[in-house]
Protein backbone atom coordinates (compact mmCIF):
# COMPACT_ATOMS: atom_id res chain seq x y z
CA UNK A 1 0.00 0.00 0.00
CA UNK A 2 1.41 3.36 -0.92
CA UNK A 3 2.05 5.42 2.40
CA UNK A 4 0.59 8.47 1.83
CA UNK A 5 1.62 10.07 4.97
CA UNK A 6 5.32 11.15 5.05
CA UNK A 7 7.44 9.32 7.95
CA UNK A 8 9.90 11.93 10.17
CA UNK A 9 13.19 9.96 8.85
CA UNK A 10 15.42 12.30 10.72
CA UNK A 11 13.88 11.36 14.36
CA UNK A 12 17.02 9.27 15.75
CA UNK A 13 17.75 5.24 15.32
CA UNK A 14 16.74 4.08 18.73
CA UNK A 15 19.87 1.68 19.67
CA UNK A 16 18.29 -1.40 21.35
CA UNK A 17 14.43 -2.03 19.73
CA UNK A 18 12.08 -3.52 22.83
CA UNK A 19 8.96 -4.85 22.87
CA UNK A 20 7.08 -1.63 23.52
CA UNK A 21 8.75 0.04 20.42
CA UNK A 22 6.87 -2.74 18.04
CA UNK A 23 3.25 -3.76 19.82
CA UNK A 24 0.64 -1.51 22.38
CA UNK A 25 -2.11 -3.46 23.56
CA UNK A 26 -5.93 -1.16 24.62
CA UNK A 27 -9.01 -2.20 24.83
CA UNK A 28 -11.64 -1.94 22.15
CA UNK A 29 -13.46 -0.29 24.79
CA UNK A 30 -11.01 2.26 26.20
CA UNK A 31 -12.37 4.62 23.43
CA UNK A 32 -13.69 8.01 24.31
CA UNK A 33 -16.61 8.93 21.95
CA UNK A 34 -18.76 5.93 21.78
CA UNK A 35 -20.91 5.92 24.44
CA UNK B 1 11.95 -19.14 22.11
CA UNK B 2 13.26 -21.77 20.25
CA UNK B 3 9.60 -23.59 20.18
CA UNK B 4 8.30 -20.28 17.91
CA UNK B 5 11.53 -19.98 16.05
CA UNK B 6 11.12 -23.40 14.86
CA UNK B 7 7.12 -23.55 14.12
CA UNK B 8 5.17 -22.09 11.60
CA UNK B 9 2.35 -19.56 12.61
CA UNK B 10 -0.36 -17.43 10.91
CA UNK B 11 -2.15 -14.24 11.45
CA UNK B 12 -5.73 -16.03 13.25
CA UNK B 13 -8.82 -15.95 10.89
CA UNK B 14 -10.44 -14.06 13.44
CA UNK B 15 -8.43 -11.10 13.22
CA UNK B 16 -8.90 -7.86 10.89
CA UNK B 17 -5.58 -6.85 9.91
CA UNK B 18 -5.96 -2.70 8.84
CA UNK B 19 -2.84 -0.84 7.43
CA UNK B 20 -2.09 3.01 9.19
CA UNK B 21 0.75 5.04 8.50
CA UNK B 22 2.29 4.45 11.62
CA UNK B 23 1.90 0.65 11.24
CA UNK B 24 -1.09 -1.37 11.67
CA UNK B 25 -4.24 -2.16 13.73
CA UNK B 26 -5.46 -5.34 14.22
CA UNK B 27 -8.33 -6.08 16.24
CA UNK B 28 -9.82 -9.85 17.25
CA UNK B 29 -12.98 -10.19 16.71
CA UNK B 30 -14.17 -12.66 19.25
CA UNK B 31 -12.27 -11.68 22.28
CA UNK B 32 -12.24 -8.07 21.19
CA UNK B 33 -8.40 -7.48 21.52
CA UNK B 34 -6.75 -4.22 19.94
CA UNK B 35 -3.24 -4.01 18.93
CA UNK B 36 -1.31 -1.74 17.73
CA UNK B 37 1.44 -3.04 15.72
CA UNK B 38 4.11 0.33 15.82
CA UNK B 39 6.35 -0.91 13.13
CA UNK B 40 6.04 -1.51 8.93
CA UNK B 41 8.44 -4.66 9.48
CA UNK B 42 6.34 -6.76 12.29
CA UNK B 43 3.44 -5.31 9.87
CA UNK B 44 4.41 -7.50 6.75
CA UNK B 45 5.98 -10.19 8.89
CA UNK B 46 2.66 -11.01 10.74
CA UNK B 47 0.90 -10.67 7.48
CA UNK B 48 3.59 -13.50 5.78
CA UNK B 49 4.13 -15.61 8.51
CA UNK B 50 1.58 -18.31 6.94
CA UNK B 51 3.56 -18.02 4.10
CA UNK B 52 6.81 -19.64 5.37
CA UNK B 53 7.43 -23.02 7.13
CA UNK B 54 8.36 -21.28 10.42
CA UNK B 55 8.83 -17.98 12.36
CA UNK B 56 12.67 -18.18 11.62
CA UNK B 57 11.92 -18.31 7.89
CA UNK B 58 10.16 -15.30 7.93
CA UNK B 59 12.56 -13.72 9.97
CA UNK B 60 15.47 -14.31 7.17
CA UNK B 61 13.33 -13.71 4.37
CA UNK B 62 11.85 -10.29 5.49
CA UNK B 63 15.78 -9.55 6.80
CA UNK B 64 14.92 -8.46 10.00
CA UNK B 65 18.05 -7.71 11.59
CA UNK B 66 19.60 -10.59 13.49
CA UNK B 67 19.81 -8.47 16.84
CA UNK B 68 16.54 -7.84 16.76
CA UNK B 69 15.03 -11.59 16.75
CA UNK B 70 14.77 -11.61 20.24
CA UNK B 71 12.36 -8.84 20.47
CA UNK B 72 10.71 -9.50 17.07
CA UNK B 73 9.34 -12.98 18.81
CA UNK B 74 8.70 -11.25 22.35
CA UNK B 75 6.68 -9.01 20.45
CA UNK B 76 5.04 -12.35 18.51
CA UNK B 77 4.49 -14.62 21.84
CA UNK B 78 2.73 -11.48 23.08
CA UNK B 79 0.49 -11.57 20.09
CA UNK B 80 0.29 -15.14 20.34
CA UNK B 81 -0.98 -14.87 23.91
CA UNK B 82 -3.91 -12.97 22.55
CA UNK B 83 -4.39 -15.11 19.79
CA UNK B 84 -3.78 -12.63 17.49
CA UNK B 85 -1.40 -15.20 15.60
CA UNK B 86 -2.06 -19.12 15.80
CA UNK B 87 -0.18 -22.31 15.42
CA UNK B 88 -0.61 -23.17 11.60
CA UNK B 89 -1.39 -26.63 11.03
CA UNK B 90 1.81 -28.34 9.99
CA UNK B 91 0.18 -30.74 7.40
CA UNK B 92 -0.34 -27.77 5.24
CA UNK B 93 2.41 -27.83 2.19
CA UNK B 94 3.73 -24.17 2.58
CA UNK B 95 4.97 -22.13 -0.57
CA UNK B 96 7.71 -23.68 -1.86
CA UNK C 1 -19.91 22.16 6.34
CA UNK C 2 -16.11 22.84 4.68
CA UNK C 3 -14.65 19.89 3.27
CA UNK C 4 -10.36 20.27 1.93
CA UNK C 5 -10.04 20.26 -1.27
CA UNK C 6 -7.43 17.46 -0.56
CA UNK C 7 -6.97 15.17 2.61
CA UNK C 8 -4.36 16.45 4.98
CA UNK C 9 -1.16 14.74 5.15
CA UNK C 10 1.16 15.98 8.14
CA UNK C 11 4.82 14.48 9.16
CA UNK C 12 4.07 12.35 11.79
CA UNK C 13 6.81 10.98 14.28
CA UNK C 14 8.20 7.65 13.67
CA UNK C 15 7.03 5.06 16.34
CA UNK C 16 5.90 6.85 19.29
CA UNK C 17 3.57 5.97 21.43
CA UNK C 18 -0.58 5.37 20.59
CA UNK C 19 -1.72 8.16 22.04
CA UNK C 20 0.71 10.26 19.52
CA UNK C 21 -0.25 8.69 16.72
CA UNK C 22 -3.79 9.10 17.60
CA UNK C 23 -3.77 13.03 17.79
CA UNK C 24 -2.76 13.00 14.31
CA UNK C 25 -5.80 11.04 13.10
CA UNK C 26 -6.24 7.98 10.90
CA UNK C 27 -7.44 6.87 8.12
CA UNK C 28 -10.61 5.23 9.63
CA UNK C 29 -12.14 5.51 12.70
CA UNK C 30 -11.49 2.31 14.69
CA UNK C 31 -14.96 2.29 15.91
CA UNK C 32 -17.72 4.77 16.07
CA UNK C 33 -21.71 5.64 17.02
CA UNK C 34 -23.64 5.56 15.37
CA UNK C 35 -27.73 7.14 16.36
CA UNK C 36 -30.08 5.14 13.60
CA UNK C 37 -33.26 7.23 14.48
CA UNK C 38 -33.91 10.73 17.42
CA UNK C 39 -37.28 8.42 17.77
CA UNK C 40 -37.89 7.03 20.90
CA UNK C 41 -40.48 5.09 23.22
CA UNK C 42 -38.35 6.91 26.29
CA UNK C 43 -37.98 10.57 27.33
CA UNK C 44 -35.10 10.58 29.83
CA UNK C 45 -34.68 13.33 31.34
CA UNK C 46 -30.49 13.70 30.64
CA UNK C 47 -30.65 12.38 27.16
CA UNK C 48 -27.51 13.34 25.11
CA UNK C 49 -29.45 13.31 21.72
CA UNK C 50 -32.50 14.99 23.15
CA UNK C 51 -34.19 12.55 21.17
CA UNK C 52 -38.47 11.23 20.92
CA UNK C 53 -39.91 12.42 17.60
CA UNK C 54 -38.29 10.67 14.43
CA UNK C 55 -37.15 13.36 11.93
CA UNK C 56 -38.57 12.71 8.63
CA UNK C 57 -34.78 13.21 6.86
CA UNK C 58 -33.70 10.24 8.44
CA UNK C 59 -32.01 8.17 6.24
CA UNK C 60 -33.65 5.14 4.94
CA UNK C 61 -32.76 1.52 4.82
CA UNK C 62 -30.56 1.84 1.54
CA UNK C 63 -28.73 4.62 2.65
CA UNK C 64 -28.20 2.93 5.82
CA UNK C 65 -26.95 -0.28 3.94
CA UNK C 66 -24.60 2.11 1.68
CA UNK C 67 -23.22 3.62 5.16
CA UNK C 68 -22.40 0.40 6.48
CA UNK C 69 -20.73 -0.92 3.01
CA UNK C 70 -18.20 2.36 3.05
CA UNK C 71 -17.86 1.14 6.92
CA UNK C 72 -16.62 -2.45 5.96
CA UNK C 73 -14.46 -0.88 3.21
CA UNK C 74 -12.85 1.10 5.55
CA UNK C 75 -12.46 -1.44 7.69
CA UNK C 76 -14.09 -0.21 10.95
CA UNK C 77 -13.90 -2.80 13.73
CA UNK C 78 -16.79 -2.04 15.63
CA UNK C 79 -20.00 0.27 15.66
CA UNK C 80 -21.98 0.77 18.59
CA UNK C 81 -25.58 1.50 16.91
CA UNK C 82 -27.90 3.85 19.24
CA UNK C 83 -30.27 6.74 18.71
CA UNK C 84 -33.04 7.25 20.17
CA UNK C 85 -34.07 3.93 20.41
CA UNK C 86 -32.74 2.27 17.61
CA UNK C 87 -34.62 -1.29 17.81
CA UNK C 88 -38.26 1.03 16.99
CA UNK C 89 -36.93 1.39 12.91
CA UNK C 90 -38.46 -1.35 11.59
CA UNK C 91 -35.25 -2.10 9.22
CA UNK C 92 -33.24 -2.32 12.54
CA UNK C 93 -32.76 -6.12 12.52
CA UNK C 94 -32.05 -6.18 9.08
CA UNK C 95 -29.29 -3.80 9.40
CA UNK C 96 -28.01 -5.45 12.48
CA UNK C 97 -27.75 -8.61 9.99
CA UNK C 98 -26.49 -6.77 7.12
CA UNK C 99 -23.18 -5.10 9.22
CA UNK C 100 -22.45 -8.62 10.93
CA UNK C 101 -22.62 -9.99 7.43
CA UNK C 102 -19.63 -7.70 6.21
CA UNK C 103 -17.23 -8.01 9.38
CA UNK C 104 -18.49 -5.64 10.99
CA UNK C 105 -19.06 -5.81 14.62
CA UNK C 106 -22.38 -4.39 16.13
CA UNK C 107 -22.87 -3.13 19.65
CA UNK C 108 -26.38 -1.64 20.17
CA UNK C 109 -27.80 0.44 23.00
CA UNK C 110 -31.25 -0.26 23.78
CA UNK C 111 -33.66 0.37 26.77
CA UNK C 112 -34.76 -3.00 25.97
CA UNK C 113 -38.23 -2.34 24.81
CA UNK C 114 -37.83 -4.81 22.06
CA UNK C 115 -35.70 -7.25 23.48
CA UNK C 116 -38.58 -10.59 23.56
CA UNK C 117 -37.08 -13.90 23.87
CA UNK C 118 -37.33 -14.47 20.45
CA UNK C 119 -35.14 -11.84 19.49
CA UNK C 120 -32.92 -12.62 22.66
CA UNK C 121 -32.14 -16.27 20.96
CA UNK C 122 -31.81 -14.57 17.24
CA UNK C 123 -29.02 -12.60 19.04
CA UNK C 124 -27.58 -15.29 21.07
CA UNK C 125 -27.16 -17.11 17.74
CA UNK C 126 -25.12 -14.04 16.04
CA UNK C 127 -22.02 -13.64 15.09
CA UNK C 128 -20.45 -10.31 16.24
CA UNK C 129 -23.25 -8.59 18.03
CA UNK C 130 -23.38 -7.36 21.50
CA UNK C 131 -25.85 -5.53 23.44
CA UNK C 132 -25.77 -2.60 25.85
CA UNK C 133 -28.97 -2.06 28.25
CA UNK C 134 -29.07 1.43 29.39
CA UNK C 135 -29.89 1.53 33.26
CA UNK C 136 -29.49 4.83 35.81
CA UNK C 137 -30.72 3.38 39.04
CA UNK C 138 -29.87 -0.10 40.97
CA UNK C 139 -33.47 0.29 42.35
CA UNK C 140 -36.79 1.13 40.42
CA UNK C 141 -37.26 4.36 42.35
CA UNK C 142 -33.21 5.80 41.50
CA UNK C 143 -33.97 4.88 37.59
CA UNK C 144 -36.98 5.47 36.93
CA UNK C 145 -36.97 9.11 38.49
CA UNK C 146 -34.59 10.15 35.15
CA UNK C 147 -35.84 7.61 32.60
CA UNK C 148 -39.43 7.31 33.65
CA UNK C 149 -42.09 4.98 34.54
CA UNK C 150 -41.34 1.12 34.12
CA UNK C 151 -37.90 1.71 32.59
CA UNK C 152 -36.05 -0.10 35.19
CA UNK C 153 -38.69 -3.07 34.58
CA UNK C 154 -38.09 -3.09 30.68
CA UNK C 155 -34.40 -3.00 31.24
CA UNK C 156 -34.51 -5.86 33.45
CA UNK C 157 -36.55 -8.13 31.28
CA UNK C 158 -34.63 -7.63 28.61
CA UNK C 159 -31.47 -8.71 30.78
CA UNK C 160 -33.19 -11.78 32.02
CA UNK C 161 -34.35 -12.66 28.60
CA UNK C 162 -30.85 -12.53 26.78
CA UNK C 163 -29.76 -14.16 30.04
CA UNK C 164 -32.03 -17.23 29.78
CA UNK C 165 -31.35 -17.22 25.75
CA UNK C 166 -27.91 -18.10 26.37
CA UNK C 167 -26.77 -15.08 25.13
CA UNK C 168 -23.41 -14.00 27.03
CA UNK C 169 -21.73 -10.99 27.89
CA UNK C 170 -24.25 -8.37 27.45
CA UNK C 171 -23.54 -4.53 29.15
CA UNK C 172 -25.42 -2.92 31.03
CA UNK C 173 -24.58 1.01 30.82
CA UNK C 174 -25.00 3.48 33.84
CA UNK C 175 -24.63 7.29 33.57
CA UNK C 176 -23.18 8.19 36.67
CA UNK C 177 -25.29 10.78 38.81
CA UNK C 178 -25.26 12.06 41.89
CA UNK C 179 -28.20 9.69 42.69
CA UNK C 180 -26.59 6.68 41.84
CA UNK C 181 -22.94 7.01 42.77
CA UNK C 182 -24.38 5.73 46.00
CA UNK C 183 -24.88 2.46 44.33
CA UNK C 184 -22.12 1.37 42.76
CA UNK C 185 -21.85 -2.39 44.50
CA UNK C 186 -25.61 -2.68 43.44
CA UNK C 187 -25.44 -1.85 39.53
CA UNK C 188 -22.19 -4.52 40.11
CA UNK C 189 -24.05 -7.53 41.73
CA UNK C 190 -26.70 -6.67 39.35
CA UNK C 191 -24.46 -7.45 35.99
CA UNK C 192 -22.72 -10.46 38.01
CA UNK C 193 -26.64 -11.78 38.60
CA UNK C 194 -27.06 -11.24 34.72
CA UNK C 195 -23.93 -13.07 33.48
CA UNK C 196 -23.35 -9.03 32.21
CA UNK C 197 -20.70 -7.04 32.55
CA UNK C 198 -21.04 -3.68 33.83
CA UNK C 199 -20.25 -0.04 32.20
CA UNK C 200 -19.87 3.13 34.08
CA UNK C 201 -19.90 6.44 31.99
CA UNK C 202 -20.29 10.26 32.46
CA UNK C 203 -22.82 12.61 32.72
CA UNK C 204 -22.50 15.23 30.02
CA UNK C 205 -24.09 18.71 29.68
CA UNK C 206 -25.20 17.50 26.54
CA UNK C 207 -28.72 17.49 24.81
CA UNK C 208 -31.02 17.42 27.41
CA UNK C 209 -28.86 16.86 29.77
CA UNK C 210 -27.66 20.21 29.44
CA UNK C 211 -30.95 21.13 31.25
CA UNK C 212 -30.59 18.67 34.20
CA UNK C 213 -26.36 18.97 34.58
CA UNK C 214 -26.23 21.07 37.70
CA UNK C 215 -28.59 18.69 39.16
CA UNK C 216 -27.45 15.83 38.47
CA UNK C 217 -24.17 15.65 37.90
CA UNK C 218 -21.77 14.01 40.86
CA UNK C 219 -20.72 16.30 43.76
CA UNK C 220 -16.53 16.52 44.30
CA UNK C 221 -16.16 13.90 46.66
CA UNK C 222 -18.28 11.59 44.62
CA UNK C 223 -16.15 12.06 41.80
CA UNK C 224 -13.26 10.78 44.41
CA UNK C 225 -15.75 7.83 45.44
CA UNK C 226 -15.63 7.01 41.94
CA UNK C 227 -12.82 6.86 40.90
CA UNK C 228 -11.61 5.24 43.56
CA UNK C 229 -14.26 2.57 42.82
CA UNK C 230 -13.07 2.10 39.09
CA UNK C 231 -9.43 1.74 40.21
CA UNK C 232 -10.39 -1.39 42.72
CA UNK C 233 -12.23 -2.52 39.72
CA UNK C 234 -9.93 -2.63 37.17
CA UNK C 235 -10.63 -4.06 33.62
CA UNK C 236 -13.74 -5.85 35.19
CA UNK C 237 -15.76 -2.88 34.80
CA UNK C 238 -15.95 -0.73 31.61
CA UNK C 239 -15.77 3.27 31.26
CA UNK C 240 -15.79 3.87 27.63
CA UNK C 241 -12.88 6.00 28.49
CA UNK C 242 -15.52 8.67 29.19
CA UNK C 243 -13.50 8.98 32.81
CA UNK C 244 -9.99 10.58 31.74
CA UNK C 245 -10.51 13.48 33.31
CA UNK C 246 -10.44 11.55 36.78
CA UNK C 247 -7.09 10.52 36.18
CA UNK C 248 -5.77 13.98 37.69
CA UNK C 249 -6.49 11.94 40.73
CA UNK C 250 -3.36 9.25 40.48
CA UNK C 251 -2.92 6.38 38.47
CA UNK C 252 -4.54 6.39 35.01
CA UNK C 253 -7.79 4.79 34.68
CA UNK C 254 -7.75 1.95 31.65
CA UNK C 255 -8.27 3.03 28.47
CA UNK C 256 -6.80 5.69 25.65
CA UNK C 257 -7.07 8.10 28.18
CA UNK C 258 -8.10 11.00 25.72
CA UNK C 259 -10.45 12.74 23.59
CA UNK C 260 -11.40 10.44 20.65
CA UNK C 261 -13.39 13.11 19.06
CA UNK C 262 -12.74 13.29 15.23
CA UNK C 263 -9.69 11.17 15.98
CA UNK C 264 -10.50 7.55 16.34
CA UNK C 265 -13.76 7.96 16.85
CA UNK C 266 -16.89 9.71 15.21
CA UNK C 267 -20.82 10.29 15.45
CA UNK C 268 -23.31 9.40 12.39
CA UNK C 269 -26.98 10.81 13.38
CA UNK C 270 -29.62 9.78 12.09
CA UNK C 271 -30.16 11.96 9.27
CA UNK C 272 -26.24 11.58 7.87
CA UNK C 273 -24.81 14.11 10.11
CA UNK C 274 -21.37 13.42 10.72
CA UNK C 275 -20.26 14.80 14.15
CA UNK C 276 -17.07 14.90 16.04
CA UNK C 277 -18.51 12.86 18.95
CA UNK C 278 -22.16 12.19 20.29
CA UNK C 279 -21.32 14.12 23.42
CA UNK C 280 -20.82 17.06 20.54
CA UNK C 281 -24.05 17.16 18.85
CA UNK C 282 -24.19 20.54 17.72
CA UNK C 283 -23.51 23.02 14.59
CA UNK C 284 -19.98 23.85 15.80
CA UNK C 285 -18.84 20.05 15.33
CA UNK C 286 -20.44 18.83 12.55
CA UNK C 287 -18.25 17.86 9.81
CA UNK C 288 -20.45 16.47 7.36
CA UNK C 289 -22.85 15.07 5.31
CA UNK C 290 -22.66 11.48 4.33
CA UNK C 291 -25.14 12.77 1.70
CA UNK C 292 -24.07 15.85 0.20
CA UNK C 293 -20.54 15.26 1.05
CA UNK C 294 -20.00 12.61 -1.09
CA UNK C 295 -19.75 9.43 1.64
CA UNK C 296 -18.95 8.73 4.59
CA UNK C 297 -15.36 8.01 4.08
CA UNK C 298 -14.99 11.69 2.19
CA UNK C 299 -15.92 13.22 5.79
CA UNK C 300 -14.06 11.21 7.69
CA UNK C 301 -10.59 12.47 5.60
CA UNK C 302 -11.36 15.54 4.27
CA UNK C 303 -13.18 17.37 6.83
CA UNK C 304 -11.79 20.51 8.10
CA UNK C 305 -13.27 20.15 11.54
CA UNK C 306 -11.51 16.91 11.61
CA UNK C 307 -8.15 18.52 10.28
CA UNK C 308 -8.38 20.99 12.87
CA UNK C 309 -9.10 18.17 15.71
CA UNK C 310 -6.41 16.36 13.93
CA UNK C 311 -3.52 19.05 14.92
CA UNK C 312 -1.94 18.83 18.28
CA UNK C 313 -4.02 20.78 20.85
CA UNK C 314 -2.34 23.39 22.85
CA UNK C 315 -3.33 23.57 26.92
CA UNK C 316 -4.12 26.74 26.90
CA UNK C 317 -4.86 27.52 30.58
CA UNK C 318 -4.05 24.16 31.84
CA UNK C 319 -0.66 24.75 30.61
CA UNK C 320 0.82 25.23 34.41
CA UNK C 321 -0.80 22.50 35.47
CA UNK C 322 1.11 19.64 36.62
CA UNK C 323 -2.20 17.32 36.16
CA UNK C 324 -2.33 18.19 32.43
CA UNK C 325 -0.47 15.34 30.84
CA UNK C 326 -2.78 12.88 32.98
CA UNK C 327 -6.19 14.37 32.05
CA UNK C 328 -5.68 16.37 28.73
CA UNK C 329 -7.84 19.49 29.69
CA UNK C 330 -10.92 16.74 29.66
CA UNK C 331 -13.77 16.50 27.83
CA UNK C 332 -14.41 19.05 24.93
CA UNK C 333 -17.87 18.46 24.77
CA UNK C 334 -18.51 19.16 28.54
CA UNK C 335 -16.17 22.48 28.34
CA UNK C 336 -18.27 23.70 25.10
CA UNK C 337 -22.00 23.14 26.96
CA UNK C 338 -21.07 24.44 30.11
CA UNK C 339 -19.77 27.57 28.25
CA UNK C 340 -15.70 26.68 28.97
CA UNK C 341 -13.29 27.71 26.56
CA UNK C 342 -11.75 24.73 24.96
CA UNK C 343 -8.50 25.13 25.96
CA UNK C 344 -8.81 25.51 30.21
CA UNK C 345 -10.01 23.27 32.64
CA UNK C 346 -12.79 20.63 32.40
CA UNK C 347 -16.12 22.15 34.52
CA UNK C 348 -15.35 18.98 36.68
CA UNK C 349 -11.72 19.11 36.75
CA UNK C 350 -10.40 17.50 40.06
CA UNK C 351 -8.28 19.93 41.05
CA UNK C 352 -10.99 22.82 41.06
CA UNK C 353 -9.70 24.65 38.23
CA UNK C 354 -13.12 24.28 36.53
CA UNK C 355 -15.73 24.99 39.66
CA UNK C 356 -13.59 28.44 39.40
CA UNK C 357 -14.59 29.05 36.00
CA UNK C 358 -17.94 27.90 36.26
CA UNK C 359 -18.54 30.49 38.93
CA UNK C 360 -17.85 33.10 36.12
CA UNK C 361 -20.60 35.01 33.89
CA UNK C 362 -20.54 32.76 30.77
CA UNK C 363 -22.90 32.27 27.87
CA UNK C 364 -24.13 29.09 27.07
CA UNK C 365 -24.25 27.63 23.27
CA UNK C 366 -28.03 27.39 22.57
CA UNK C 367 -28.88 23.88 21.51
CA UNK C 368 -28.77 23.25 17.33
CA UNK C 369 -31.75 20.92 17.47
CA UNK C 370 -34.65 19.35 19.85
CA UNK C 371 -36.25 16.39 18.98
CA UNK C 372 -38.03 15.84 22.32
CA UNK C 373 -41.47 14.81 22.29
CA UNK C 374 -43.37 18.11 22.45
CA UNK C 375 -46.21 16.76 24.60
CA UNK C 376 -45.17 14.43 26.98
CA UNK C 377 -46.27 10.84 27.40
CA UNK C 378 -47.03 9.23 30.90
CA UNK C 379 -43.15 7.94 30.23
CA UNK C 380 -42.40 11.20 31.70
CA UNK C 381 -39.91 10.93 33.93
CA UNK C 382 -40.83 12.19 37.49
CA UNK C 383 -37.98 14.63 37.03
CA UNK C 384 -39.41 16.24 34.49
CA UNK C 385 -42.92 16.23 35.10
CA UNK C 386 -41.42 18.69 38.60
CA UNK C 387 -40.16 20.88 36.49
CA UNK C 388 -42.54 21.32 34.00
CA UNK C 389 -45.67 21.35 36.65
CA UNK C 390 -46.98 24.95 36.92
CA UNK C 391 -48.17 26.47 40.60
CA UNK C 392 -51.39 26.61 39.57
CA UNK C 393 -52.06 23.51 37.90
CA UNK C 394 -53.15 21.47 40.24
CA UNK C 395 -53.19 17.99 40.71
CA UNK C 396 -50.74 16.26 38.96
CA UNK C 397 -52.01 14.17 35.80
CA UNK C 398 -52.85 10.65 36.32
CA UNK C 399 -50.49 8.31 34.56
CA UNK C 400 -53.18 6.45 33.90
CA UNK C 401 -54.47 9.46 31.38
CA UNK C 402 -55.37 8.17 28.02
CA UNK C 403 -56.12 11.53 26.27
CA UNK C 404 -51.90 12.92 25.49
CA UNK C 405 -53.17 16.14 26.49
CA UNK C 406 -54.56 15.83 29.67
CA UNK C 407 -53.80 18.69 32.02
CA UNK C 408 -51.83 20.26 29.11
CA UNK C 409 -52.98 24.36 29.15
CA UNK C 410 -51.67 26.03 26.70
Amino acid sequence: MTNAHPIDHDAPAEADLVAEDLIEEVSIDGMCGVY
Amino acid sequence: MPEMLDTPWALSPSVALRPEPFGALAYHFTNRQLTFLKRPQLVALIQELGNYADVRSALLGLSIPRGDWSTYVTALTRLAETDMICPRDTTEGSPA
Amino acid sequence: MTLLEHRPTPTRPAGGTLIEQFEYGLDAPICLTWELTYACNLECAHCLSSSGRRDPRELTTEQCEAVIDELQRMQVFYVNIGGGEPTIRPDFWHLLQYAVDRRIGVKFSTNGVRLTPERAAQLASTDYVDVQISLDGATPEVNDYVRGPGSYATAITALENLQAAGFEDAKISVVCTRQNIGQLDEFKALADKYGATLRLTRLRPSGRGADVWDELRPLPEQQRELYDWLVAHGSDVLTGDSFFHLSAFGESLPGLNLCGAGRVVCLIDPIGDVYACPFAIHDNFLAGNVLTDDGFQNVWQRSELFADLRSPQTAGACTSCAFFDACRGGCMAAKFFTGLPLDGPDPECVQGYGETALAEDRPLPAPSQDHSRRVPTRNQPVMLQLRTRRPDSGAPVSACAVNPLAGFTP
